[in-house]
């Protein structure tokens, strides 16, 4: 496996073409993530999240500056959409982190979520892994602009960083369940924009009164930054650590790791029983099922029983 | 599955028009590509390094200063040092046309000028990148 060698010996283009080695499903890969996987477990996976527009990318930019002035280097993933239309996509998270050029202790990778919903893109937890091996400190995954329910970030990072802009929505928007509640640290950004206290307080309400994050015992704190001139920034990079040091004491970090792996390994369990027996059934017989459900003749649940034996 | 085309669409330079490279990145998006859009004010040495770290099939430069003669030889020299000579770059703006023949030589894949139909240069991409 010559390209998982020179990608563990610091080659950036190895390191390059692995990434994409996973992303397009090649059968060369499995093998190259069991070389890797070794490798793996040293590096705090901080997620970045919130609305399109909020400033993830920005506030990537200037987190990964002050984490390189700290002496640390850092992979980035960055997550947008592919259009469910065409299959194509503009990944376009690099304009705001032109900063980052040049320096040899950071690598950017962006990412389409090629059909997966949830923020995140499929190979995402692959590729997370293949910074992890080769040695950068942190891995900062930015997702796709998120709604209300794209909370896959928090099964993937150790510490997921939620972003909210000034005047996006009153208390009601914040109590209702999902982004909100996966927040490690809640991130005001925008701050010197109009309505930022105001929306540090409805965060407030959030935190203090409906946070299942509570059987964690952590308390989310909530920052404000401007990402554009780094105000704010160095004590969101210090609110990670502390949270890092806190999963650490507690011992939740090997606990979340151990939920994780269950998750990936079902997840994965899942999808070669689904290949397997597709391609067992072949193409033609499938499409035949499809047909007579459509007919009405059937429906998905019988179908779904007599194909996979449990009927 | 199939390898997913990849492509990067850059502007070197200084001039400050990107209208063109957006309506370009637009297009290819629409024909199925996955297109790392950089922005504005690329010194060639930072292309280089995105081409690399996105492992693109190819570049598309789009130059309105007049000054593709600097900054295209040293995308390509860049991308030949790396190893990536295998990546095809193109290059949209205005060329002159006695420039066109000195670039093509050097190894520019495909010049397309003001008013090139997207259709084609999607087609064109397409066809140059899956061919060989």
């Amino acid at each position: 496996m010559n390209l998982v060698a020179a990608a563990l010996d610091g080659d950036r283009y190895a390191l390059a073409r692995l990434i994409s080695l996973i992303e397009d499903r090649d059968p060369t890969a499995q093998d190259a993530m069991g070389a890797l996987f070794p490798h793996t477990g040293r590096a705090h996976l901080i997620g970045v999240t919130g609305p399109p527009g909020s400033g993830k990318s920005t506030l990537v930019n200037a987190l990964t500056q002050r984490i390189r002035k700290l002496g640390r280097t850092a992979g980035i993933i960055a997550v947008d959409p592919t259009s469910p239309f065409t299959g194509g996509a503009l990944l376009g998270d690099r304009v705001r982190m032109r900063d980052l050029a040049g320096d040899p202790g950071v690598f950017v990778r962006s990412m389409a979520t090629r059909g997966s919903l949830g923020g995140l893109a499929q190979a995402t937890n692959d590729v997370v892994k293949v910074l992890d091996a080769t040695g950068f400190d942190v891995v900062l995954i930015e997702t796709v602009g998120a709604g209300q329910s794209e909370v896959e970030i928090a099964k993937t990072a150790h510490t997921t960083v939620v972003l909210e802009a000034p005047g996006m929505g009153d208390e009601v928007q914040a109590l209702k369940a999902g982004l909100m509640e996966i927040a490690d640290i809640l991130v005001v950004n925008k701050a010197d924009r109009p309505g930022a206290a105001r929306t540090a307080r409805a965060l407030e309400m959030v935190i203090n009164r409906n946070a299942p994050g509570d059987a964690d015992g952590w308390q989310p704190p909530i920052l404000q930054t401007i990402a554009l001139d780094g105000s704010g920034v160095s004590e969101l990079v210090q609110a990670i650590d502390d949270h890092r040091r806190y999963l650490c004491a507690t011992g939740l970090l090997a606990e979340r790791e151990r939920r994780r792996i269950e998750k990936e390994l079902l997840g994965v369990m899942e999808r070669k029983l689904v290949d397997r027996l597709v391609s067992r059934l072949g193409r033609e017989r499938l499409d035949e099922w499809v047909e007579r459900v459509a007919a009405r003749e059937v429906d998905v649940y019988t179908v779904a029983s007599r194909l996979c034996g449990t009927d | 599955m199939t390898e997913q085309l990849r492509i990067l669409i850059a502007k070197p330079g200084l001039d400050g028009h990107d209208r063109g490279a957006k309506v370009i990145a637009r297009a290819l998006r629409d024909a199925g590509m996955e297109v790392i859009y950089t922005g504005l004010r690329q010194t060639p040495e930072m292309i280089v390094e995105a081409a690399l770290q996105e492992d693109v099939d190819a570049v598309g430069l789009s130059v309105l200063s007049g000054a593709h003669m600097t900054l295209v030889p040293r995308v390509l020299d860049g991308l030949q040092q790396i190893g990536m000579d295998h990546v095809k770059v193109f290059v949209g703006g205005i060329i002159p046309d006695d420039d066109r023949e000195e670039l093509r030589e050097m190894g520019v894949a495909r010049i397309f000028g003001p008013g090139s139909n997207t259709q084609v240069i999607c087609d064109v991409v397409r066809k140059q990148l899956t061919e060989s």
